[in-house]
């Protein structure tokens, strides 16, 4: 068959958004149907399963699973290794193996598509993990607003149960494990672990003070191990290819590859996965594509409401746990946000506590009434009514709720505040000290006016004004009154001689 | 399926590899429609059922029709991957239901690749 035009047709290798991608945890994307376990079978699936359970002591899969330098994907690094190594030392016959499947950040939907597209290697994960430390059984707090997600999960868990990869006597081999899947409220503090156990058994979603940790008193008081929807889909290629085999790629202290959702003012808006140790330059510019609209990088937010932002300056930065907290961020879930230079710093901040302060459950004072101020002075500062100091207010409070919260959630809250302010003080100064919002965003701080040179006094503005702002005599130059205009910008916008603009 | 060993996982690899790989006595051709939250929320489903009303209506069998969650690039989807005996795979790009049609009869019966609307050829590689 002639193929004239094949050669003029980009392999994917040649298209940057996937030639600079590293598919481990991603790996079976677009080529299989979630919901015939076959098909992951056939991608050498639950072999990892088979070779932990057949061919390893427990002893030996947490050796592996330390070996290779895993760290919590949940957003804290934790290595995974070391949790399943506290658990399994916990005594008891008791003990559960959870998946933390809330997924809360606004912006982050990497477990989602990880449970939608291939949720038998979370399934495996589970049951790797329950070998390691001694648990019989599990949940998977999965998020209700995901109805895909818990649908192929279903389908998954009926089949594995159907041939025997879960439930009573997994492949032959004696070991029980089996699991149910619990659906999330709508709680962001819910995806935090003891909020989560607390969930499970039943109570209004509020986290517990640690010491006791979940390896030693989890759910129900008995250890348990919370792992994310990404860590646990690791292990079973961990299992099967080796420790060795997973270090291979990423930094010194960060192995392994990454799974980000990138999205907000970038081209190519999608789920990447790229070994650690990535720039950030290469994350927005190659694969995402670069800014729409050719406008400029302003920063990317990197760990949603408990994490920061990364400025232009900072683009060439690796990105790794340590890099990037050394930037004042947290690597987080995987949720990337793009912002470009129309973007006000000082309301996404805003943004951010707002949600921080709705989702706040209220148990521990320095989160309830701490979110509660922050997001009061920044709201102020937006509105034009910032006051000298409140800059250094909102620092000290940021030290007194990071040290004193109960959990992550007020303990990580502040973090965007901080790392706005210091890469954005001229921004914050701006609003307190001149009144003004650099990128035209903060709505109170716009100042709509009439050129009189321009303005043929035609009336439409006066017309279409809701609150009668803008007047004047026919054919006479108009004016808009301050005091009484609401910005809603209809006038600019109906203005056939533009006359009106924006400041 | 019933219980397995360990040794059936191998058993059923195998199989599914010679199920699904082409060949001449069929499917000659495998269309995958992707269809995670974000091919649905762009329209996904109104591009399968275009597929499977095309499909009924030309009458042939020797085509393998399937669906996968997301594959990464969401801001394009709806994707499609056309796959064809001896050929490699090619990627479709913001698909809708006339598109649908159009790949159908034109890529699938015919052989002909439907350029404007493609994204890429082959496949990526997994580690």
């Amino acid at each position: 068959m002639e193929e004239p035009n094949i050669s003029s047709i980009p392999t994917m290798q040649e298209i940057p958004f996937f030639a600079h991608q590293k598919l481990r945890v991603l790996r079976n994307r677009g080529i299989i149907n979630p919901g015939k376990i076959e098909e992951y079978i056939a991608r050498d699936g639950y072999l990892g399963l088979a070779k932990a359970l057949t061919e390893m002591t427990p002893a030996e899969i947490i050796k592996e699973v330390t070996a290779s330098g895993l760290r919590g994907r949940g957003g804290a690094g934790f290595p995974t290794g070391l949790k399943w190594q506290f658990c399994s030392q916990s005594r008891g016959d008791v003990k559960y193996v959870l998946c933390n499947a809330d997924e809360g950040d606004p912006g982050a939907f990497m477990d989602r598509s990880v449970l939608e597209a291939d949720p038998h290697a979370v399934l495996e994960g589970m049951v790797i993990a329950a070998r390691a430390i001694g648990a019989h059984y599990g949940y998977i707090y999965c998020r209700a607003e995901y109805p895909l997600a818990i649908h192929q999960l279903n389908i998954a868990i009926a089949q594995a149960r159907e041939c025997g990869l879960l439930g009573q006597d997994i492949l032959g081999t004696g070991f029980d494990f089996d699991l149910e899947i619990y659906q999330g409220a709508g709680a962001f503090v819910c995806g935090e672990e003891t909020a989560l156990m607390t969930s499970i058994e039943g109570k209004r979603g509020m986290p517990r003070p640690r010491p006791p940790f979940p390896a030693i008193a989890g759910l129900w008081g008995k250890p348990s191990v919370l792992n994310n929807v990404e860590t646990l889909a690791s292990i079973a290629q961990i299992i099967l290819k080796g420790a060795a085999w997973y270090a291979s790629v990423g930094t010194e202290k960060s192995k392994g590859t990454k799974v980000f959702a990138l999205t907000g003012d970038v081209n190519n808006v999608g789920l990447v996965e790229v070994p650690m140790g990535t720039t950030l330059r290469t994350i927005v510019y190659e694969i995402g594509g670069g800014i729409p609209g050719g406008k400029k990088f302003k920063a990317a937010q990197l760990g949603g409401p408990s994490g920061g932002c990364i400025p232009a300056e900072h683009l060439d930065a690796p990105v790794d746990y340590e890099k990037v907290a050394e930037l004042g961020a947290i690597m987080g879930s995987g949720g990337l946000i793009v912002m470009n230079e129309d973007k006000c710093i000082v309301d996404i901040a805003r943004f951010f506590i707002d949600f921080c302060q709705d989702e706040s459950c209220g148990k521990c004072t320095p989160c309830r009434e701490g979110t509660k101020r922050m997001l009061q002075i920044l709201t102020r500062i937006t509105e034009g009514k910032g006051k000298e100091g409140d800059i250094e207010l909102l620092q000290e409070m940021a030290v007194i709720i990071k040290n004193s919260s109960l959990c992550g959630l007020g303990q990580t809250a502040p973090n965007p505040i901080l790392s706005t302010i210091r890469y954005f003080r001229d921004e914050y100064e701006a609003h307190i000290k001149e009144g003004r919002c650099p990128a035209g965003v903060c709505t109170a701080l716009k100042r709509y006016t009439i050129d009189a040179e321009k303005c043929t006094g035609c009336g439409v503005c006066a017309k279409v004004c809701p609150t009668k702002a803008a007047k004047g005599e026919k054919k006479q130059p108009h004016e808009i009154d301050e005091a009484i205009c609401i910005k809603c910008g209809i006038c600019m916008e109906k203005c056939k001689f533009e006359a009106i603009s924006v400041s | 399926m019933a219980k397995l060993t360990k040794e059936d996982l191998k058993k059923i690899k195998d199989k599914v590899l010679a199920e699904s790989t082409l060949k001449e006595d069929g499917p000659k051709t495998r269309v995958t429609v992707h269809m995670g939250t974000c091919g649905i929320a762009s329209g996904a489903k109104d591009v399968m059922n275009a597929l499977t009303a095309e499909i009924a209506a030309a009458g042939i069998k020797d085509l393998a029709v399937t669906t996968s969650g997301c594959m990464g690039m969401c801001s394009r989807e709806p994707l499609v991957t056309v796959e064809c005996l001896g050929r490699e795979p090619i990627k479709y790009e913001h698909m809708d239901a006339e598109k649908m049609k159009l790949v159908f009869q034109e890529h699938v019966l015919k052989g002909e690749i439907q350029t404007p609307f493609v994204l890429a050829r082959g496949a990526e590689n997994a580690e």
